[in-house]
């Protein structure tokens, strides 16, 4: 863009040369401080852009590059370590011949499942921090937000010794009750349990950037021409609080379809996710490919996700303070 | 009545109390488990000692894991909050032609499988070449913390008023003075909470580490290796004292900020005229 608003100026600039040759060099150089000046406003103009160019080189060479390298990967033939060759669809077809897309079933059913109860769960919370929690919201925020500092693994560890036979739980309610609950890991509830556990803040967050859109007079103001509670909940405040609620669902459903942790610490071993399939593709297998071509598809699902929702979200009124 | 009914009221902090428990409970039951003299976790215990909590501190493998930890998170906090400043700045700061696709670009990442981008930049990384060590891991997390930071500054710049630096610059102060005298401090809480963020992010952050280190290992990796090589109560007593430190930074760089706060609004008071 800049380049294309600089191009007249470098064009026209032989022709003032030519049209200034009588005149006095004074005023020429003068002519040309101008032009410099311009140029300068020009450049001062473009402060927004300057200022992503940092970031997005960043994001030039640790996302965009890396993601087309995948997908290149993904036609190459099996178990190739190049780039460049004739390119094939035979991975995409092995995924489909070889019972990948088992482990992409379980993977999108948890994360659906996980997503839903998330919703269920985190609006409540959502509601408590926004409506009841009032100046000491702050505090209650970074109790909430501090786990996220906490690698997932020792956390997901943790649950592990609790919910595990001679666990926490096991071993409580047997000196208790004289019955213990025997091991409580290793099935998909408690892997559902450990992605809406790792991702609830995921979820509240956004809820809460949500929630706070609603302005009480709203609220107020419905009820006072009569709207029930019901009412109130359905035509005000979740249409005013779903940007949050949209960036909630997708951040959630996005990360929980690429969890790999929680069933390897939860679950161990019952299901196998996606992810894990990815990882054992390039890492035991050898196959960049077969692993490259799981990937575009993870990465098509979640980037339909992304598309979908993002065109009905401003993130501009989102962030801004009422 | 658009209020919130008492007994729902109740309920809704229950509710709150009951998940903020939850939160923490993982975090408590590891604690217990390296206070545990077995060699595996039984409850009730029946022995405690902080026998895996010397073991710990005189392992060297730890000691080198701990390091390495360190220097990326300082390395990617420090990178971040750089690149986070510029990018916050065009994401909510200046009105510019590509500013919406720009923000939908910072999000991207964020909106990604960790794992997966992992496994892309280490794909990446071999392909063009790049020795694998505790750099390209700081260039990995930085893929998906940068972006992280540039949220959490650009929350400052949208509650920030753009007018006071035109004014400055209307005064005759020059881009510089103007960035430094009056943008800089008025953002200096967002970035000072990026800075945080990106901090504690690396310190926890498991899934770069893993696919872009090479031969370096940090303490997530670490961690992640005995758990999966096999329990030993060295796992918790790790696990238990980075909890601890990154609580430490955590309140620490609160209580600092806070401390800061107050200090700067006495002076702003006495200077006031009477």
């Amino acid at each position: 863009m800049t380049d294309r608003s600089l191009e007249p100026t470098m064009v026209g600039a032989p022709a003032y040369q030519g049209e200034y040759q009588g005149k006095s060099r004074d005023e020429a150089s003068r002519k040309s401080a101008g032009l410099v000046a311009e140029r300068l406003k020009r450049f001062s103009g473009g402060a927004g852009m300057w200022s992503a160019v940092p970031l997005g080189l960043l994001l030039l060479a640790g996302f965009f590059g890396p993601l087309l390298l995948v997908v290149l990967y993904s036609f190459m033939p099996r178990g190739s370590f190049s780039p460049i060759g004739w390119p094939t669809l035979e991975n995409y077809r092995d995924i489909v011949e070889q019972n990948f897309y088992i482990s992409f079933g379980w993977s999108l059913a948890m994360a659906v499942v996980a997503t839903i109860l998330l919703l269920l769960i985190a609006y409540p919370l959502a509601v408590t921090m926004v409506r009841l929690a009032g100046k000491r919201a702050d505090i209650y925020t970074i109790l909430i937000a501090a786990p996220l500092f906490v690698a997932e693994n020792i956390r997901l560890q943790g649950w592990s010794l609790f919910f595990d036979k001679a666990g926490l739980l096991d071993g409580a309610s047997e000196s208790l009750f004289g019955a213990g609950t025997g091991s409580l890991v290793g099935n998909v509830p408690i892997v559902v349990f450990g992605l809406v556990y790792v991702y609830l803040p995921f979820m509240l967050f956004p809820l809460i950037l949500g929630l706070t859109n609603v302005a009480p007079d709203a609220r107020e103001a419905a009820s006072d021409l009569g709207a029930t509670r019901f009412q109130i909940f359905r035509d005000i405040e979740l249409p005013l609080a779903s940007p949050g609620i949209l960036i909630g669902t997708l951040l959630c459903f996005v990360l929980a379809l690429g969890a790999v942790s929680e069933a390897k610490f939860l679950g161990k071993g019952v299901v196998i996710p996606v992810v894990q399939d990815i990882d054992s593709a390039f890492t035991f297998g050898q196959n960049w490919p077969r692993g490259s071509a799981l990937s575009v598809l993870l990465i098509l699902i979640a980037a339909a996700a992304i598309v979908v929702v993002m065109r009905r979200v401003d993130i501009d009124r989102m962030f801004t303070r009422r | 009545m658009a209020d919130i009914h008492p007994l729902t009221r109740r309920l809704l902090w229950l509710f709150f109390a009951v998940v903020s428990i939850a939160l923490y409970l993982p975090m408590l039951v590891t604690a217990l488990a390296s206070l545990s003299r077995s060699r595996f976790f039984i409850f009730p215990v029946s022995r405690y000692s902080w026998k895996w909590y010397e073991d710990t501190l005189a392992s060297q493998q730890i000691e080198q894991a701990a390091i390495t930890s360190l220097i990326v998170a300082v390395m990617v906090a420090l990178i971040s909050v750089v690149l986070a400043f510029f990018g916050a700045l065009a994401f909510a700061r200046y009105d510019w032609k590509g500013r919406k696709s720009f923000q939908y670009l910072v999000l991207l990442p964020i909106f990604f499988p960790q794992a997966v981008l992992g496994l892309a930049v280490q794909l990446w990384l071999n392909t063009i070449g790049v020795e694998m060590s505790w750099h390209s891991t700081v260039f990995g997390q930085l893929v998906w913390i940068a972006p992280i930071a540039t949220l959490v500054v650009a929350i400052q710049v949208f509650g920030y008023e753009p007018a006071f630096e035109d004014a400055a610059r209307d005064l005759g102060a020059t881009r510089w003075q103007a960035m430094r005298d009056i943008t800089l401090p008025l953002l200096w809480p967002g970035i000072f909470s990026g800075f945080l963020f990106a901090l504690l992010l690396s310190w926890s952050n498991f899934p770069f580490a893993y696919y872009t280190s090479g031969a370096d290992v940090t303490i997530p990796e670490w961690l992640h290796a005995k758990m999966i090589g096999g329990y030993t109560p060295m796992v918790p007593a790790v696990g238990t004292l980075s909890i601890i430190a990154g609580a430490a930074v955590l309140v620490g760089g609160f209580s600092i900020a806070a401390f800061v706060k107050a200090i700067l609004a006495r002076k702003a008071a006495r200077q006031r005229p009477a």
